[in-house]
């Protein structure tokens, strides 16, 4: 029992001054920072400010330049691969088969993942179930409402189980009341214990996030709650965070 | 004319700016020519042979050492059963088998005639037909020269086989119209269509089509490039197969490079007809490789001579502009024919860029759909 | 029709095979003004666009810039538009300059012609002449797009979605940009799936599955929102909202950034609403919060709106 505490306690996410040099450019700078099991964290910044470059590394997609990272207690450098079955990953321009049915897109995705026909078909019932989609069973994905997609997307990126899953902005364009119901499924799913890292160009979102670190030129300026930052800069919202450090001169 | 200008110049850029696309451009001629020039050569040369001779006489003998003092065949091994002749062709070890009947010149004496059989290594037809050509007429001279010293009397005509326009029968004169058709429509069509669908695909297209620029520019100043390109790839083909290759233009290069910027604007034509039909680079490049590339390669009379085909797929020819093209070059550079006797391919290619050209136009749409 | 409209639009359908992509939209926009398309992906913007700046034709209804037909003048309108589509379209390998003076000569104009109205926009890229576009970074890129779809001093700029995918503070500077332009008389019309941007422009359109859910000023559109509004704000968010889905008296409760908005029908609320769900959340063991009444966003009309046309 103590064990499993413990590994409970364990930051799923470590990552020790992490940097990418691409030729004379540094994209990523050596950063550091931990994300706990279960927690909602914010990962913020301009464009180009280093932060797809940070994810990739951390999905096992590149390998960092120098420096350490722990993703589901896998080592990103040496593992790539067992960090890859161990995450799920959604991003805003793929996420589904538009020419797949739901059930294809499920059945496919759980298959990629490793996991028997069994899992499978009764992961997808549930899942089916707790969005009310049990009608669209068999429908095209191309003929379902961006909404909707955007959290079957979800439900397929999680069919593993696993202990992180990366939304590379998950919401961008989405119709105002689906972005809220599909934050209310991260929600859900980080109360299930699944470890969400999540980025957005919405500040109202930034807000949701257990934590945020806000990235500027590959360096991680902040990194605290919500709460603390908007006490620390004095500052009413997450938009007057985030825009005080973006014209901050470092 | 500075509008147009600049377009030309934007289109140049692109072509330069990409490394890739300039080196394929540039070293395809010089590639294809190397590559079939030397490797993918029809010539008869150092070919291996497995002699089968019961009869081991005087005849024999001859016939042996004529075909194999040449350079066309080597003599590989000795051989006395049917198995070992097929052990070696299935091996590929030899390409030719030489299989003398027995007492050889003893029925060639009284009966008037003896026996060789040839076979050959049929994987390759077009090798193995010139194999057995070079061989059989070898071995007849030989035959013929054997009767002739046999009857004791000089005076019996020899006929004399001989291989009109290409006595060494060498390949690379059958190629060298194959490769510039081959290249030309490649380049002219599969470029000029991959760069219009470039600008479709990335969204450019749609910033141009809203704007007061004509469709009919649009479309000239993505054709110059690819046309002048085109013309330095002939240049360059001509120069390698006359230099490199021994294959001379015999016939007038005036109206062969006439001939030659016909057919570019027939491809030219088929590229921008591509184009307006094709909505992605991919689709571009397939249709292009298949409509394209392969009917040139199968039908155009380029590797297979097209009267050897199915009548279906001889009538499919006449529509392939590169089969006229070729045709012609053969005519005008190979054999050296006058320009008369090219009339018919040179009206057709006209006719056909008329054809595309308005095609292609009307097809270009100025608005999305 | 008047002569101080720009951009009208009556009546104008069009469908893809059997998705309905625009139902019978009709607007106008007048000279001079910035009229922004609020909507999702999906609501059919960017179709709206394409028929706007005569790259489709619409199924039904008829459109006009500037008096001139999409359909019969669409030559003339190609003239007076500028167009600056929702992906990034210029030539990533030509640089800022080559861009720049393409798009120019694809008008028939010189850079230095105009350049004065682009000059702002300009001048922070200009450094950067002879870099390949494609080597900018987003903001810059977006600058470039504009500068070239402005270089033939367009009487009428159609932007599509320009802030998608763009950090906040470049949202913010971009809006900054299209403002100084307003001051130049050129009539803008863009389109923005980002709520908290309609309150930039003139009048907006808020757009859902190709029907117009209203269309106003910000005020008016924010004035002709029916119900009472309520924030309310504390510890433990997520349950506080779980809470609240089941309270009867809620129309509907969703979260605003750090509060939630509570909308309750008019009919229902007086003087004593908020002290009796203080007390109601008391009750179940709620404690630390606040409760108050505020003015509804454009996102909150949005998304009342829609619940209303659905």
């Amino acid at each position: 029992m103590n064990i499993d505490l413990e590994k409970d306690i364990l930051p799923v996410i470590i990552v020790e001054n992490l940097t990418k040099v691409f030729g004379r450019f540094t994209a990523v700078n050596a950063i550091s920072f931990e994300v706990k099991k279960g927690e909602i964290f914010g990962f913020l910044g301009a464009n180009g400010a280093g932060k797809t470059t940070a994810m990739k590394m951390l999905c096992g997609l590149l390998k960092p330049t120098s420096g350490r990272g722990f993703v589901a207690g896998f080592d990103i450098t040496k593992d790539p691969e067992k960090v890859k079955a161990n995450i799920g990953y959604m991003s805003q321009r793929f996420s589904l088969y538009d020419d797949l049915r739901v059930w294809e897109n499920f059945r496919l995705f759980g298959g990629i993942y490793g996991l028997k026909e069994r899992e499978i078909s009764q992961t997808t019932e549930r899942m089916l179930h707790e969005l009310g989609f049990t009608q669209e069973r068999n429908t095209m994905v191309k003929s379902l409402p961006a909404g909707w997609k955007q959290k079957l997307a979800f439900s397929v990126a999680i069919i593993h189980n696993p202990g992180i899953v990366f939304l590379d902005e998950p919401t961008g364009g989405v119709d105002p009341k689906a972005r809220r119901q599909f934050w209310e499924l991260i929600y859900d799913a980080a109360e299930r214990g699944i470890t969400i890292f999540v980025t957005t160009h919405y500040m109202d979102e930034a807000e949701y996030c257990s934590r945020v670190s806000i990235m500027k030129d590959g360096v991680i300026d902040a990194l605290d709650t919500p709460a603390n930052l908007k006490l620390k800069y004095g500052a009413k919202s997450m938009d007057e965070v985030f825009y005080q450090l973006a014209n901050s001169k470092r | 004319m500075r509008q147009f200008y600049i377009f030309v110049r934007k289109e140049f850029l692109h072509i330069f700016r990409d490394g890739r696309s300039v080196l394929i451009l540039l070293l395809m001629p010089v590639i294809q020519i190397i590559l079939f020039g030397f490797a993918l050569t029809n010539e008869v040369k150092n070919v291996k042979v497995a002699i089968m001779d019961p009869s081991r006489d005087a005849a024999t003998t001859m016939i042996t050492e004529r075909l194999t003092a040449g350079e066309y065949f080597k003599p590989y091994m000795m051989i006395t059963t049917e198995q070992q002749a097929d052990a070696l062709l299935r091996r590929g070890e030899v390409s030719l088998i030489v299989n003398y009947s027995d007492r050889f010149r003893e029925r060639l004496m009284h009966q008037g005639s003896a026996r060789v059989g040839l076979t050959a290594d049929g994987t390759d037809p077009n090798m193995a037909s010139s194999i057995i050509l070079y061989a059989s007429s070898i071995i007849r001279s030989a035959e013929l020269d054997i009767e002739a010293k046999n009857l004791q009397s000089g005076g019996v005509a020899i006929p004399n086989v001989r291989l009109l326009y290409n006595p060494q029968m060498k390949s690379s004169y059958n190629f060298v119209p194959g490769v510039m058709g081959l290249i030309l429509m490649l380049i002219c069509a599969m470029m000029t269509s991959i760069s219009i669908v470039r600008e479709k695909e990335t969204g450019t297209m749609e910033v141009l089509l809203v704007s007061p620029v004509r469709p009919i520019f649009l479309i000239l100043s993505k054709a110059v490039p690819y046309f002048v390109l085109s013309v330095v790839n002939l240049t360059t083909i001509l120069l390698l197969s006359v230099f490199l290759l021994g294959v001379p233009v015999t016939g007038s290069l005036f109206w062969l490079v006439i001939l030659s910027m016909i057919f570019i604007f027939v491809s030219l034509s088929m590229g921008l007809l591509i184009s307006s039909i094709a909505t992605t680079q991919v689709a571009a490049m397939l249709i292009s490789g298949l409509v394209l590339m392969m009917p040139v390669m199968l039908l155009s009379g380029m590797i297979y001579p097209v009267s050897n085909m199915p009548e279906i797929l001889q009538v499919i020819a006449q529509f392939i502009p590169a089969k006229w093209y070729i045709e012609a070059v053969r005519k005008l550079m190979i054999q050296g024919l006058p320009l008369n006797s090219v009339v018919t391919e040179l009206s057709v290619l006209v006719a056909m860029a008329a054809i595309y050209l308005t095609a292609s136009l009307r097809s270009f749409r100025d608005r999305l759909q | 029709m008047s002569s101080d409209i720009s951009v009208e639009i009556k009546g104008v359908s069009k469908s893809y095979s059997v998705v309905k992509a625009l139902d019978n939209i009709s607007l106008s926009v007048k000279k001079g003004e910035m009229f922004g398309l609020i909507g999702p992906d999906g609501a059919g913007k960017s179709t709206l666009f394409r028929i706007l700046t005569t790259l489709i034709l619409p199924d039904s209804g008829v459109a006009t810039i500037e008096g001139l037909d999409v359909r019969r003048d669409y030559k003339s309108i190609r003239r007076i538009i500028g167009y600056m589509p929702g992906r990034f379209s210029l030539y990533g390998d030509l640089t800022v300059d080559e861009n720049l003076s393409f798009f120019a000569s694809v008008f028939n104009v010189k850079v230095a012609d105009n350049y004065p109205l682009i000059e702002n926009i300009f001048k922070d890229i200009a450094p950067f002449g002879n870099r390949r576009a494609s080597r900018l970074s987003g903001g810059m890129k977006q600058k470039l797009a504009l500068s070239c779809a402005l270089i033939h001093k367009p009487s009428v700029l159609f932007l599509d979605e320009p802030t998608t995918g763009v950090d906040p503070v470049s949202r913010k500077e971009f809006w900054q940009m299209l403002e100084r332009l307003k001051t130049n008389g050129i009539t803008i019309v863009v389109s923005t799936s980002y709520m908290d941007e309609a309150l930039l422009c003139d009048r907006i359109a808020l757009i859902k599955e190709g029907r117009v859910l209203s269309s106003n000023s910000p005020r008016g559109v924010i004035d002709s929102y029916q119900n009472k509004l309520l924030a309310i704000w504390g510890e433990d968010m997520h349950s506080l909202l779980k809470e609240l889905r089941s309270y009867d008296r809620i129309k509907s409760v969703y979260s605003f950034g750090q509060e939630h908005h509570i909308a309750v029908d008019k009919n229902l609320y007086n003087t004593s609403y908020i002290d009796s769900l203080a007390q109601k959340l008391q009750q179940k063991g709620v404690r630390d919060f606040n409760i108050k009444e505020i003015a509804p966003t454009i996102e909150d009309c949005y998304m009342e709106f829609s619940a209303n046309n659905d």
